[in-house]
């Protein structure tokens, strides 16, 4: 709404101008290479690199992990986003601090991190060993890692729509005698599942690329516990760059499909919230 | 907060009512002690883990991990790199965020879809990217190779790299908040006279300082822990092209354990200096924006 009328601002030319250059040279022209470089395949190198039976097995791993990590965040993401914005409890603060962990630290720490405690002889290993549970060096593992990077996500888009939801609806709700539980199926959960499904995709979204915090908890077996980026790097290890950019092409455009259904999502939120907003 | 409990107290609902809008405490104790098990689980337990893995071997040892010459390499290409791709996103951030914020162009809802692009990339294809195009089988290759530059397996692809992974932090904090502030103050400054850098300087620059600060805070926190798009680019030359993150891999898949997590450690706690200030910069931001 702002600035549609500045004929009196400066700088236009010169800020638009050097946005668009910049983004062109870095983003624009770096990405348009891959897919120019996968287009220069032939159809059938480029179907023997996608479709072998290697990196199905990494896709479905890959999809396999990020889905139920997702889900995982999904559930506790609304659960923490709930405790922080309804009730008060001491180290609130700092916990709602802490909830970004995941963002800031570098996933090479959290990789060897939870590699170190999950495995036979660390502290959470050794009481799954005599449960028979393994979680260093299978998918489980894996799927631990992606929970920890995917963690944020949910939290942070739930918790401004619980902030933001007026007590009124609540309260109108309450007074015609519903009960808790029926307020909050029928009240509160549908304001709240578009910022709940958009930071579940978000967090998919991130598990789908991750690669520092599963390289070392996965154990990097083929047919087994190689994600998608691990193979990406292995094929460039052995200077398939045909093999790899044919697998990134196939990773890439998932993203995207994934970030355009988070944008319709995040429109039909605002939609929601606005039209609730502005009933008197 | 007064006055919210002044209309409760006003209005006080029937006791049935105020059951229906209050969790019952075996409800509201049972979530506390799911989310908080949680968030032990996933968050703290890992960050007292290399915290205390680092010191394991004494103080001694923890002192001789990052005091190591490869450790200070690496520490010292860190810096490096974060000291390249933070002003440069930083620049491309207010320069973006001035055109989206402060003028209507046609294009703008794509312009700003673009800016968002590099988070939608996994890290290692961020970094494969690049050998696309300067690796020694890339597009510019055989030039590069022809004048004797050499880009992937050295620092200049490390930079690169890591500016791409980090592009979008300045400008998407600065947007929303630039949008939010309204362009009044500055169209005084320009009709009083200023100059257009000297707007900038006097009243823009005040107006974002806090936002900005918080876009670099976050940036720079990623440019110094990026691993997978480093990773793909670096080569791992040690005492060459290698960052931090990666002598932590080195170190680990070389089992010295201890020295791994002492240099990881590190990262530990840029990574808990970037929550503090990101805390700090977010209350800060509240407190200057409200009306």
């Amino acid at each position: 709404m702002a600035g549609s009328h500045n004929r009196v601002l400066p700088g236009l030319g010169l800020t638009l101008g050097f946005s668009i250059l910049y983004l062109s040279l870095l983003v624009l022209i770096p990405l348009s290479g891959l897919f120019v470089k996968a287009a220069s395949l032939s159809a059938e190198e480029f179907v023997a690199a996608i479709a072998s039976p290697r990196a199905l097995a990494a896709y479905r791993l890959s999809f396999g992990a990020s889905l139920v990590a997702a889900g995982v965040n999904a559930v506790f993401g609304l659960v923490v986003a709930w405790v922080l914005t309804r009730y008060r409890f001491p180290g609130k603060g700092l916990i709602d601090a802490l909830v970004d962990l995941p963002f800031a630290l570098p996933t090479a720490v959290a990789g060897i991190t939870l590699t170190m405690l999950l495995a036979k002889n660390g502290w959470v290993g050794q009481w799954l060993e005599p449960l028979g549970i393994q979680a260093a060096y299978t998918p489980l593992g894996v799927t631990i890692a992606l929970t920890f990077i995917g963690l944020p996500f949910v939290v942070r888009t739930v918790q401004p729509v619980l902030e933001d939801l007026e007590a009124e609806a609540e309260e109108a709700a309450a007074s015609l005698g519903a009960g808790r539980a029926q307020t909050f199926r029928r009240v509160l959960f549908p304001a709240l599942w578009p910022a709940l499904v958009t930071g579940a995709a978000l967090a998919f979204a991130r598990a789908l690329g991750e690669y520092g915090s599963v390289v070392f908890i996965s154990g990097n077996m083929p047919l087994q516990t190689e994600i998608v980026p691990l193979l990406i790097v292995t094929k460039l290890e052995q200077y398939d760059y045909a093999g790899a950019t044919a697998i990134a092409a196939v990773m890439l455009v998932s993203s995207f499909v994934i970030l355009l259904g988070i944008n319709a999502l995040q429109g039909l939120g605002r939609r929601r919230f606005a039209g609730a907003g502005s009933a008197p | 907060m007064t006055t919210a409990t002044v209309t409760t107290l006003e209005h006080a609902p029937a006791p049935s009512v105020r059951a229906a809008l209050v969790d019952p405490p075996l409800v509201r104790g049972g979530l506390i002690a799911i989310a908080l098990g949680f968030l032990a689980s996933f968050l703290l337990l890992p960050l007292a883990a290399v915290f205390y893995e680092a010191l394991a071997g004494g103080l001694g040892l923890y002192w001789a991990s990052i005091t190591d010459p490869m450790a200070r390499s690496a520490i010292w290409l860190t810096l490096v790199v974060a000291g390249i791709s933070v002003p440069v996103n930083a620049v491309f951030g207010i320069a973006a965020a001035w055109a989206i914020a402060r003028f209507e162009f046609p294009g703008k809802s794509v312009l700003v879809t673009l800016i968002d692009l590099p988070f939608a990339v996994s890290p290692v294809i961020s970094g494969l990217i690049f050998i696309l195009l300067f690796g020694a089988q890339g597009f510019f290759g055989p030039w590069l190779a022809e004048h004797g530059i050499r880009i992937i397996f050295a620092i200049p692809g490390i930079v690169i790299a890591t500016t791409f992974i980090t592009f979008p932090f300045v400008a998407r904090e600065l947007i929303p908040l630039m949008q939010e502030q309204g362009a009044e103050e500055e169209e005084a400054a320009i009709s009083l006279g200023a100059s257009g850098w000297q707007m900038f300087r006097r009243v823009t620059l005040p107006k974002i300082r806090f936002g900005l600060l918080y876009g670099v805070v976050l940036l720079n926190a990623r440019a110094m822990g990026e691993f997978g798009a480093v990773s793909v680019v670096s080569g791992h030359i040690r005492g060459q092209t290698n960052t931090l993150p990666l002598h932590v891999e080195i170190l680990y898949n070389e089992y010295q354990g201890t020295a791994a997590f002492a240099v990881a450690s590190l990262l530990a706690l840029l990574a808990l200096a970037t929550l503090a200030a990101k805390h700090l910069l977010e209350w800060q931001i509240r407190r200057t924006n409200r009306p």
